[in-house]
């Protein structure tokens, strides 16, 4: 069941002075309203897993390693790999998590992380299949937040994109029922870049890349993926109010330029 | 069987004539049912039928916060399950939550908050259990749509009705309600909560590829569509007490002949 969450609480001063210089057009940490944090993404940094890679979106941290294995496609798409997203909101990441089940805030980040993922059609996975209907590769992509501090959803969406580019697969065979893995390594097949860009209204104002702060006092979110060719390919809103079709035709027109602002600084660090 | 098994040949989706599978045009909206007030012990329930969804919504609330410690101390909390019957579909689906459901769970439930007067019941729960009898593609907008029906039939306080209708494309064309099919075989599908008033879109979701255009326009259909729906939902509740109105008046008739 989903229950209207309790937030933690923000002193009433504190959320009066950040929605009064969000209406002023100004942000608490010197942003303009459409501006990112810092983005810093590092490749390759868990050697055991096939692609790994780390995003801190300002004093947000999230790592996310990719590991292919093999297993038994779906039965309803017995010529297609498998590709699953899960999203742990580890404890040590913030006051708010706690061990245990996944909580639906970590199901809705996987989720929003996995359409984004399979709409685009980013990973190739005809590419994966090892005997048609028996056997085929499965990429895992799991998603690590280690430090919260807002806007998980885009710091998730480009670490995965970037392990996903960074992933080395061994060569695998099937030999009778068995899978021999070779020792010869070659990258993901990948198709598509999709970068996802989210928006948080406040008061009335739409800004980009919301902090934590801004995200306790925000009316609502939503997050727009675009892939390489400058389409949309999964959208999702969330929080407890709404948006405006004019706010959402304008929003979908920011988030084209920043995804192609984004994937610019993804492809440098994955391909560099 | 019911559900159309269409896979090798998409091209089917639409004919030359621009015409459906299901013998609908691009822009029109699949035959819809709504009930209000079917369920005795809920204080509020609705049933919607949508193409070939069966759904049942029930509100029960404002009640006593259970476990205690989720209710908030300036509002009620609103909780909500968006649950399939093990039979709605096709291969039967284990009764257990899935991670969809979850998600659905969370993104109706803040579809509907925005309409809620929650202010007016402070420390309590109001629950909304939507249960899917029968799925067809469309399922969470008719939940939404329901579930803002079995809302007022509880005579909780609301701003205005939430309508809900999904949009699509398929086959490179916008096309209004995607049924089960269209949905599977097509290339997006873009759900959309609306309250015409306060012209506030509060469920926005989107899986498949469009262009800015084609969510632009897709966008404005889907508004539209949610319109159609809404005065459909006020009939229905009207219906309902036109119906208590006039068993009351024959009571009274037959009360005076007596």
């Amino acid at each position: 069941m989903s229950a209207t969450p309790q937030l933690p609480p923000v002193a009433k001063l504190e959320q009066k002075t950040i929605v009064d210089m969000i209406s002023r057009g100004k942000r608490i940490d010197d942003r303009g309203i459409e501006n990112y944090r810092t983005i810093t993404i590092e490749a390759g940094l868990i050697e055991k897993a096939n692609g790994s890679a780390e995003v801190h979106l300002g004093k947000s941290r999230v790592l996310v390693g990719v590991k292919v294995q093999t297993g038994p496609p779906f039965p309803d798409t017995p010529d297609e790999g498998v590709l699953t997203v899960n999203a742990e909101l580890v404890p040590l990441a913030s006051p708010s998590f706690e061990a245990g089940p996944p909580s639906e805030e970590a199901i809705e980040l996987a989720r929003v992380v996995d359409r984004g993922i399979r709409e685009s059609k980013a990973v190739d996975v005809k590419s994966l299949v090892l005997e048609k209907g028996k056997k085929v590769q499965v990429v895992y992509v799991d998603v690590y937040v280690l430090d919260h501090d807002g806007n998980l959803i885009d710091a998730a969406a480009m670490a995965a994109l970037t392990a996903l580019i960074n992933a080395k697969v061994p060569k695998m065979e099937m030999k009778g029922d068995e899978v021999i893995v070779k020792s010869s390594h070659h990258p993901l097949p990948l198709n598509n870049y999709p970068v996802a860009v989210t928006f948080a209204k406040v008061n009335g104002t739409i800004l980009v890349d919301p902090s934590l702060e801004e995200e306790q006092v925000m009316n609502a979110r939503l997050t727009v993926t675009i892939d390489k060719n400058g389409r949309i390919c999964a959208m999702q809103k969330g929080g407890q109010y709404g948006f405006t079709v004019e706010e959402l035709k304008r929003a979908v027109g920011v988030a084209v330029q920043k995804a192609a602002e984004n994937r610019t600084k993804i492809l440098a660090v994955a391909k560099g | 069987m019911w559900l159309e098994k269409l896979p090798e040949h998409k091209t089917e989706l639409i004919d030359s004539k621009g015409v459906r599978a299901d013998g609908r045009k691009l822009d029109q909206l699949r035959p819809i049912k709504l009930e209000v007030g079917i369920l005795d012990k809920a204080d509020g329930s609705a049933y919607i039928e949508q193409g070939k969804n069966k759904i049942l919504v029930a509100v029960y609330g404002p009640r006593e916060a259970h476990p205690k410690h989720i209710a908030l101390p300036d509002r009620a909390v609103i909780r909500c399950r968006y649950h399939m019957a093990p039979f709605s579909v096709d291969e039967r689906k284990n009764p257990a939550p899935s991670r969809r459901e979850h998600e659905l769970s969370k993104v109706i439930r803040e579809s509907l908050e925005p309409v809620v007067l929650t202010d007016l019941y402070p420390r309590t729960v109001i629950d909304l259990f939507v249960e899917i009898l029968q799925s067809d593609g469309g399922s969470r907008c008719a939940g939404i749509t329901g579930a803002s029906l079995a809302l007022a039939d509880a005579g909780i306080p609301m701003r205005e009705l939430v309508a809900a209708c999904a949009i699509g494309k398929i086959e490179g064309k916008l096309a209004l309600d995607l049924s089960d099919s269209e949905d599977k075989y097509g290339e997006a599908d873009l759900p959309v909560a609306y309250v015409p008033n306060a012209n506030l879109v509060t469920l926005l979701q989107m899986d498949g590829e469009l262009t800015i255009e084609e969510f632009n326009k897709g966008l404005e259909m889907a508004v539209e569509a949610c319109k159609t729906i809404h005065t459909m939902q006020r009939e229905a509740l009207k219906k309902k007490f036109r119906e208590i109105k006039e068993s009351v008046i024959e009571k009274e008739e037959t009360e005076v002949v007596a």
